[in-house]
Formats: C-alpha cells, sequence, structure tokens
C-alpha cells in the first residue's frame, strides 16, 4: 500500500467511534478503499464534504491527528490459477508463507447474474448421507445453510461433504472460525490430498470482526472467476454466517441506525441475500454452489438471523443429537431443500419422492407415539413398530456417519417398510409397491 | 426545463441532491457516475435538497456528481409484445441484455418496436370516445389485444382517422383523434403511465360475484377466491409459499397471468424461465408462456427496485383489465417490498413505527390492495385484476406488521402452517384459521350453487365442521388415551383425517393430483362426505384405524388416477365393497 503521488492524504479526523472515523475531504467515491492510520478502511457514508469510513481492524489507539490516504478503488482480489491451494486473510493477502498472487485485479461484490441468463439447477451433489441425498439433496448452483447449534460437529459435516462432493474447486470462506477449527480444516483438506483444488480466505477469532465482512465476498469474487472464466464446478463452504451478520450489526450500530428485529440491521435480508444469491448454474456449464452455516442459540430459528436465511436459502439442514439412536441426525422435519424436485426421480430411482415422503410420515407418527409414551398411555401395536422403525430410520439413514448410494438408501427404506408395516399402512402408489416391495 | 442538481450526501443508495430548480415528489431522475447514467427517484424534497432513492449500487459515486431530472415519475411502457416477456423491476427486458451479468445503468426497451402486428380497426371515423375506449386490435398470441385511447387522454375525442386493417409496428400512428377544441392527437400502439396512479377508465368497480378457479382443492374447495378478489399466503419458509403460488400461476382460470418476483430467489423465476415455455395451460391448451409476464427483482438485485417491482406489476395488470381480460396477478413476496420500504425509511432517518417499519406501511399496503378488483368497462365488457400476494413472516409469527396490515387488505387469507409442513401435509394450509370473506357473499353462494352444486356453501361448512370436531376429537384422545374416550372419538378424528388426506393434501407433483377440476372436486367432496355421514361400528379402535387407512389409502389411488378412468373405476369399487363390509 505505497504512497502514490496522486493520493489524496488527510490528517485531521473529526469523529472517531469503536468502528468508524469521519473526516473532511473532497472527491471521495462510495465504497472507495482508504488507509487510516495504516488501517485498512472503507467509505460507508458521504454527507457534504464529511466522509465517514469503516475501519476493518478497529479504531483503537486511531489518533485524531491519523493519517488518512484515500486508494481511489473498491476492495479488490487478484484472481489467477495461482489462487488454488492457497490460504488467505480477509484483505486476500497469504497466510501460508507462500508468494504473493500474481493476476488480475477483480473488485470484490460485483454485480449480479442476469435472472435470464442463469440456468436451472439440474446436477445432484451426492455426499453418501441419506439425511442429505435422500431427503434432501442437494443440487449444484443451490445454496442451502446448516442450522446447528455451536456444540454440534457442523465444521466436521462440512468437511466431510466438501471432500466428497464431485467439484472442481472448493473455496472456504471461514469467519469467526477458532484457530483450532481453521487448524482442523487445513489438516483434513491436506491429509484428503485435495489441497490443489481448495481455496481459503479465513478471519479467524483472533483477528477483529469488522474484517470478516470482507470474507464472503473475497471467497465468491475468487468463486465466480473459477465457475464464469474458467467454467468449473465450484463450492463454497461459509461458516459461521451467524459472526458474519453479529459483525453487520456492529457497524450499523456505529452508525447510528435504528436497529429492526433482534437488533440487526434493517437491511439484514438483503445484505444476506447478496451473498447467497451468487450460488448460480451458469449457462456455460460453470456453477456456484454455497454450503453455509448458521449456528443457531438454543435452537432459535425465529431470530432474525436464521429466519432471514430462511427465506433466502433453498432450504435448511438441522443437525440435531437423537437421544434413541445415540447419533447426530439430519432433521427430517425441518430440514429441506428446496431443489429436490429437480433430480428426485430424475436422476435417481422412480420410488425416490414417495419413499422419502412415507419414511418422513412414519417418522411422524413415531414421534405422536413419543408423545402418548412420556403421557403415560398405551401404546397400539401400530405406535410400537413406528418406534422400532423410527430408531432404525434414525440409525441407518438419518445419521450423519451414513456412506451409502441412493440406491442403497432407498433399498434400506423399503427394507424397513416391509420389517414394520403393511403396504396399506404406507399409503405408496400401487405400481411403486408392486416394483420394490420386500 | 429540467432541473438538474448535484450529489451532496450518500449512504448506500441513498443519494441527497442539491436541485437548482423545482422538482416533484417521485420524479425520475439520472445520476452521472463516471459516465454511467443511473437511474433514481425522489422519494423526499427539503427545501432544495432531494432525497433520492437510487435504483443501481452506487459504488463509485462522488459528491459533485451532476444530476438530471426528468419532470416525469416512473412509467410503465404498456402495448402489445408485454406477454411472454421478461422484466425487471423498472421493465427493463432482461431478454435484450448483453452479458451473463447485469450491468449497471444498462436500460433496455421494454417492447420490440420493429415486430409488425395485426391491427384491425374497432372504431370509425365519427366516432366518439374517451380514454380507455377501444380503437382497434391485434392479435397478441391467441389473446385480442386491444389498442386503447391512452389512458392520460383527458376529455371526449372525435375519431378524425384511423388506418385500416393491416400490419403495423408498435409506433405507427393508427389513429388521429379531434379533442373539443378541435386539437389533433396521434395515437399509436403503445403509451406511457406511472406506475404509483391506478389506472381508471372504467365505468364501476362492482363486488366480485365468480369464483377463479386455481385446481388447488384447499383454496377452490374450502376457501375459494373470486374472480377479481384478494388473497395472501403467509407462511414461515420452508412451507410451500412459492410452489403453492406456481400451482396458482400454472392452473389459474385467467386469461393472463403477471408474476411479480420481489426481492426472492433467483432460482425460483429460473424456474419459471425453464418450465412455462414447456407447460401447456389446461384451459385453452395453449403454451403457458403466451400469457404470461414476469416483473422480476431477486433479492441480490437493487432494492429500490423491489417497491417498483410490484407497482410495474400492477399496472401491466390494470392494462390488460382495461382490455376486457380476466388477469390474475401473483407477486412473491409484499416483505420483502416491505422491507425495502424499511431500509429506506431507516437511512432517511425517519421515526420507525413497530418493528422499524415505516408508520404508513398499512396505508401502503391497503392502497395496493385496492387496485385489484372486478370492473365494468366503459363498453359495459367486464375486466378483472385477481391479486394473490405472498407474506413472509419474520420468525413465522403472524403476529408482525406486515401480515397485520395484510389482514386488513385481503379478503382471502391462506395461512400455511409449520406443523403441517413438518408432516409433509402439503399443500400446509390450515383449513381452519384460513378464510375466505368470498363464501359469505350471497351472489358467490349463488353462483356455486348454479356451477357446482347445489348447497355447495353448505358442504364446505359442514366439511370444516369435520375436520374442527376431528381436532376436539384429537385434542381429547391425547389427554385420555386411547382406550380413555369413547369410541365415536376415534371414528371423527379419523373422520378428519379422511378429509385431510383426500381433500386437503395434494401432490403438487404428480401428473395428475396436482390439478382437479372443479367436477373433480365436487365428485370426490361428495364421496369424502358421504362416507362421513355414516356410522361405523368398531370393536375397537386399533380396527376403526385399519378400515380408515385402507379407505384412505384407496381413496388416494383414486387420485391419483385421471378422473373416471378404469383405475379410478377399480378402486372405487374396492372403495364401495370395503365400505359395505364395514358397516
Amino acid at each position: 500500500m505505497a504512497n502514490k503521488a496522486y493520493q489524496r492524504v488527510y490528517t485531521q479526523l473529526e469523529s472517531i467511534t469503536k468502528a468508524t472515523v469521519a473526516l473532511k475531504a473532497s472527491g471521495v467515491a462510495n465504497d472507495e478503499l482508504a488507509v487510516v492510520d495504516g488501517r485498512l478502511a472503507q467509505v460507508v457514508k458521504t454527507k457534504g464534504d464529511t466522509v465517514t469510513l469503516q475501519v476493518f481492524s478497529g479504531t483503537e489507539g486511531i489518533p485524531t491527528n491519523a493519517e488518512v490516504t484515500f486508494l481511489g478503488h473498491p476492495p479488490v482480489l487478484k484472481v489467477s490459477e495461482e489462487l488454488s491451494g492457497r490460504f488467505f486473510n480477509a484483505y486476500g493477502e497469504p497466510i501460508d508463507g507462500g508468494p504473493e498472487i500474481e493476476g488480475e485485479e477483480r473488485q470484490i461484490g460485483g454485480p449480479s447474474v442476469n435472472p435470464y441468463k442463469r440456468k436451472q439447477p439440474s446436477q445432484l451433489i451426492p455426499t453418501g448421507i441419506a439425511g442429505i441425498d435422500l431427503n434432501n439433496t442437494i443440487v449444484s448452483g443451490q445454496k442451502i445453510p446448516f442450522f446447528a447449534d455451536p456444540d454440534q460437529p457442523y465444521n466436521n459435516v462440512m468437511a466431510q461433504v466438501a471432500l466428497r462432493a464431485d467439484v472442481d474447486k472448493i473455496i472456504l470462506g471461514g469467519m469467526g472460525l477458532s484457530n483450532d477449527d481453521y487448524l482442523y480444516f487445513r489438516h483434513e483438506f491436506e491429509s484428503a490430498g485435495a489441497l490443489d483444488k481448495i481455496i481459503s480466505f479465513v478471519n479467524t477469532t483472533e483477528q477483529p470482526p469488522v474484517e470478516r465482512l470482507l470474507i464472503p465476498d473475497m471467497a465468491l469474487t475468487a468463486a465466480e472467476y473459477f465457475a464464469v472464466d474458467k467454467n468449473e464446478k465450484v463450492l463454497v463452504l461459509l461458516t459461521d454466517m451467524t459472526l458474519y451478520a453479529d459483525a453487520l450489526s456492529i457497524v450499523s450500530n456505529r452508525m447510528d441506525q435504528i436497529p429492526s428485529k433482534d437488533s440487526m440491521p434493517g437491511s439484514l435480508y438483503s445484505d444476506l441475500a447478496k451473498i447467497y444469491e451468487k450460488a448460480v448454474q451458469l449457462p456455460d456449464g460453470g456453477s456456484i454452489t454455497i454450503i453455509a452455516v448458521t449456528t443457531l442459540n438454543d435452537g432459535d430459528i425465529t431470530h432474525a438471523i436464521p429466519d432471514n436465511t430462511g427465506y433466502i436459502t433453498e432450504g435448511q439442514l438441522y443437525l440435531r443429537a437423537d437421544p434413541d439412536s445415540g447419533k447426530v441426525i439430519i432433521d427430517p422435519f425441518r430440514s429441506l431443500s428446496r431443489l429436490k424436485q429437480l433430480v428426485i426421480g430424475k436422476q435417481t430411482r422412480e420410488d425416490h419422492n414417495q419413499v422419502m415422503n412415507t419414511a418422513v410420515r412414519l417418522y411422524s407418527d413415531a414421534q405422536n407415539a413419543k408423545t402418548k409414551l412420556e403421557n403415560g398411555f398405551d401404546l397400539s401395536d401400530y405406535d410400537l413398530r413406528c418406534l422400532d422403525f423410527a430408531k432404525e430410520y434414525a440409525t441407518r439413514l438419518l445419521a450423519i456417519d451414513v456412506n451409502i448410494s441412493i440406491d442403497e438408501m432407498l433399498d434400506t427404506a423399503w427394507e424397513l417398510f416391509g420389517k414394520y408395516f403393511t403396504k396399506a399402512e404406507t399409503g405408496i402408489r400401487q405400481s411403486l409397491i408392486d416394483k420394490y416391495w420386500k | 426545463m429540467k432541473s438538474t442538481g448535484k450529489v451532496t450526501g450518500i449512504v448506500s443508495n441513498l443519494v441527497t441532491v442539491l436541485t437548482d430548480g423545482p422538482v416533484s415528489q417521485n420524479e425520475i431522475c439520472y445520476i452521472n457516475c463516471g459516465g454511467t447514467r443511473l437511474m433514481a427517484e425522489v422519494i423526499k424534497v427539503n427545501g432544495k435538497n432531494a432525497a433520492v432513492q437510487v435504483f443501481e449500487s452506487t459504488r463509485g459515486l462522488k459528491n459533485g456528481d451532476t444530476v438530471e431530472f426528468e419532470d416525469k415519475m416512473l412509467e410503465a411502457t404498456l402495448g402489445p409484445g408485454l406477454l411472454s416477456s421478461s422484466y425487471d423491476g423498472l421493465q427493463n427486458n432482461l431478454t435484450t441484455m448483453t452479458g451473463v451479468f447485469l450491468k449497471r445503468g444498462e436500460y433496455t426497451e421494454a417492447l420490440d418496436h420493429r415486430k409488425l402486428w395485426d391491427f384491425t380497426p374497432i372504431a370509425k371515423p365519427g366516432d366518439k370516445v374517451i380514454a380507455a375506449d377501444w380503437l382497434g386490435e391485434v392479435k397478441e398470441g391467441w389473446l385480442p389485444h386491444k389498442i386503447m385511447v391512452p389512458f392520460a387522454f383527458k376529455g371526449e375525442f372525435t375519431v378524425k382517422s384511423i388506418v385500416p386493417a393491416g400490419q403495423y409496428n408498435i409506433d405507427t400512428v393508427i389513429a388521429v383523434l379531434t379533442d373539443a377544441d378541435g386539437e389533433d392527437a396521434n395515437v399509436t400502439m403503445t403509451q406511457k403511465w406511472p406506475v404509483k396512479i391506478p389506472i381508471k377508465g372504467y365505468r364501476e368497480k362492482p363486488r366480485p360475484s365468480r369464483i377463479m378457479e386455481t385446481g388447488v382443492r384447499v383454496i377452490d374447495t374450502l376457501n375459494p377466491i373470486a374472480e377479481g378478489g384478494t388473497g395472501f399466503i403467509p407462511g414461515p419458509f420452508g412451507c410451500g409459499k412459492t410452489v403453492l403460488q406456481h400451482a396458482i400461476a400454472k392452473q389459474g382460470d385467467a386469461e393472463v397471468i403477471v408474476m411479480a418476483a420481489c426481492g426472492e430467489r433467483a432460482n425460483e423465476v429460473v424456474e419459471i424461465f425453464t418450465e412455462f415455455p414447456e407447460l401447456i395451460d389446461p384451459h385453452t391448451g395453449r403454451h403457458l408462456m403466451e400469457r404470461t409476464t414476469i416483473i422480476c427483482n431477486t433479492s441480490n438485485m437493487p432494492v429500490a427496485a423491489r417497491e417498483a417491482s410490484v407497482y410495474t406489476a400492477m399496472t401491466i395488470c390494470e392494462y390488460y383489465r382495461a382490455m376486457g381480460m380476466k388477469v390474475l396477478l401473483l407477486a412473491d413476496s409484499t416483505s420483502r417490498w416491505a422491507q425495502a420500504l424499511r431500509e429506506m425509511s431507516n437511512r432517511m432517518e425517519e421515526l420507525p413505527g413497530a418493528d422499524a417499519f415505516p408508520v404508513d406501511l398499512s396505508a401502503i399496503i391497503s392502497s395496493f390492495y385496492a387496485r385489484a378488483g372486478m370492473v365494468v368497462l366503459n363498453n359495459g365488457k367486464t375486466g378483472s385484476v385477481t391479486f394473490i400476494g405472498t407474506v413472509s413472516p419474520a420468525g413465522g409469527n403472524l403476529k408482525e406488521p406486515v401480515t397485520e396490515s395484510t389482514k386488513k387488505a385481503a379478503r382471502c387469507f391462506y395461512a400455511l402452517e409449520q406443523n403441517r409442513a413438518d408432516k409433509k401435509r402439503y399443500p400446509a394450509v390450515n383449513p381452519i384459521d384460513s378464510y375466505s370473506k368470498y363464501l359469505e357473499y350471497p351472489e358467490i353462494e349463488e353462483y356455486l350453487s348454479e356451477k357446482v352444486a347445489p348447497g355447495w356453501v353448505q358442504m364446505v361448512e359442514k366439511t370444516k365442521n369435520i375436520i374442527r370436531k376431528g381436532r376436539e376429537a384429537q385434542e381429547q384422545i391425547n389427554i385420555l388415551g386411547d382406550d380413555g374416550v369413547p369410541m365415536t372419538y376415534h371414528e371423527q378424528f379419523w373422520k378428519s383425517e379422511l378429509v385431510d388426506f383426500i381433500i386437503l393434501q395434494q401432490d403438487a407433483f404428480d401428473p395428475v393430483d396436482s390439478v382437479t377440476p372443479m367436477d373433480r372436486q365436487e365428485y370426490m367432496l361428495k364421496l369424502v362426505l358421504d362416507i362421513c355421514d355414516r356410522s361405523f361400528e368398531f370393536e375397537d379402535f386399533e380396527q376403526c384405524r385399519k378400515f380408515f387407512n385402507e379407505m384412505i389409502n384407496l381413496l388416494k389411488q383414486m387420485n391419483y388416477s385421471e378422473f373416471k378412468s378404469e383405475n379410478f373405476n377399480k378402486y372405487q369399487e374396492q372403495l364401495n365393497n370395503l365400505i359395505n363390509n364395514g358397516k
């Protein structure tokens, strides 16, 4: 960030808050970057000749006579094939000790794809996990988060999904990742021998929270380079989006904006949508698929962050500890993949849809039976069969440690239907019963 | 003389402009941002300072950049060629844009100016006409698209001349009209209209008196929407709002459908782009796309244009209504539009109302819903705009400002329920909480008695009662246990399950079950009610459950079979046997 001759330098700050500084300056462009006392900052507001800058790493120790230099451009990332296999911080600078990237400078947070030019997502992304592949099939170009309590192994599941998925590039955007988790991802990727197709942008808990705001845009700019320019299938992992939203609320609060629900900024929906909507199936074969993590506070999905996320993403996957099977399962009731209908029964077997729905319905009957049991009532024969079914269904299909093909998942479900129920109790279309009943 | 100005402040897409002349509220202006012209709308004026909301990203915009005001409000371009088009919220044609990415400042023509249309005159020289009267028509797809006296024309005119039948493009002067003062005015096939002002040009707006069929049983049978009526679908995410709306769009008995994708997912719009050209309209046998206009401002497109998108969509609907057509407007979702209002209100530092929404939210929503309706045109023909909006309540809680404001404005309420969705009982419309005020209209009751079956509304009420009683029975069973209640409770509960599985639940992805015409709905409802009217004798509740399960299974197979086909009749016969043996 060497000073160049034409750059404008100011040395008089008007005001300082925890995340922003304001000064008098002219000719400043909206979204432009500046360096304040050696720290990167971005223009977020101008009013007359007063300019407000958001300082990414916080304003601790910034004096009123700090030197402010405007750089004349919004945040950029240098893109080229050299990105592969590398680890970067929120500013796109290497943190793995390797050399600087040579490549074309791209502005991050660029324009959206014309919806008319998009293609309908149509490629199934198998993960081997039945809670996903059978009940909530993921499709390339989709965006879907895990909703998980902080104590659940969401980062492990993400790493598993990433390594099993058949894609050209995996881009990790880590926001507020603990150093341990960062090292975990690094280790998993390295030991899978997949490092050359993985690019990571990481902000750990040791770094200032506002810096996180750059991570998704950095990761997605890199993703767009590979998907648009190179026609590659790119999978973007974003963890944890709750910490990203928290950083948004810090900034909006410092700028005296009126908070809406749960002290989140009123623009939370648009801010999150801008990120998630980068998921796309492009006309020339490239695609960006986003799998994110939104941590919940005690399972509360009515909080503004998961709530807005749910309205933007194409479904959500809930992780839940199941006491009956003793495993972490993907909850079949609350989980949903909105794009599954595009591939179910088309790229998978014809019985997929009905098997999936029937199994979930019977599992729900088991929950009713459980309620009856808890209330101290006698269980009917059907109730008992449902409970037995539920346990086996959770263990053999819903658990996250399952790794089988979709046909095997369907066969397992038919086996369970035959073991516990009559044909009429399943209510499945007769032609499918004739063909698959075991 | 148009005013100009200079940018003096920027917060995201809210820009303050110091003006050098008069500006009006909602006037459109263009900001010159390094050679790119960014469209913006005036939303507040204070002395010489105008606050404008920019319909694009303001990245790189500087204080001192110049602004030109246009002396007009945001307008929709109306004329043949609107159908089967795909527009953004400002009516830029998305199909003619270059490049994969949306380029800032790229504005495209709404209509094709070169295409020739087969024009047939309706009016003759010497005819007295007023605004919205029909001068001629062109065939747009299979629909007679009327060329009208522009809505903006005030007073009575005399047709001076009109071109003979032939092929013309939309810019050809097809008629010359003379006003009372003898001034001539040229009329082409296209006109512009400010989107925020309702198109009048009709004689009266009577109460709706007909039903609009959607093929969705839980709507048509239980809570039908009237042609020219209003309805809304609130529901938490994952409850099937969009699937339900798409089903209505595909099957709705309307001549023109306008879909406004407002602040929602781009892939949902892609689904429409991909599927609609393939799908056949069940009522006319033509391609769905030929009668559909898509207005799409997805969630990642500029926020300010979200608000514009619903108004643009409504204006296009009103335009087709003035031609005497049945128009259906679907907006998904009106909450996103309200959120866009909230973002701007927040940036303007207005005092907030509930949940930080602007205080006039309720008024904005109700005046928008009021634009729907059935109208009697000046020539005595009728046209209608039926409007169904979705609402995405924060946290799935219906006690939030957008849902509450909409409830006051809309006449039909289709409550999507998380609990039903969790159990995969789709469409997850709660049959009891939902309502259609139209069922209370005597003219609608009469219409249904005549068109569907005598006493239909009473049958619908009876059905709802079966569900209510079933719920009561279920609660008792849950409290007292299977053995703790008389057998009639089990029977009551299972009768409501029968209604639930056969009438309420419908498989939107099954080729047969997804669309149920009214005669089939009538047949199935009568069949189910007939079963519910009977009383059965059971030894124990297990036997009851088993018996009803078998009936539900057979009736479901019937739902999956072509109406009155061999299979259908076969299952019907099995059902009859089962019922007769079960007595």
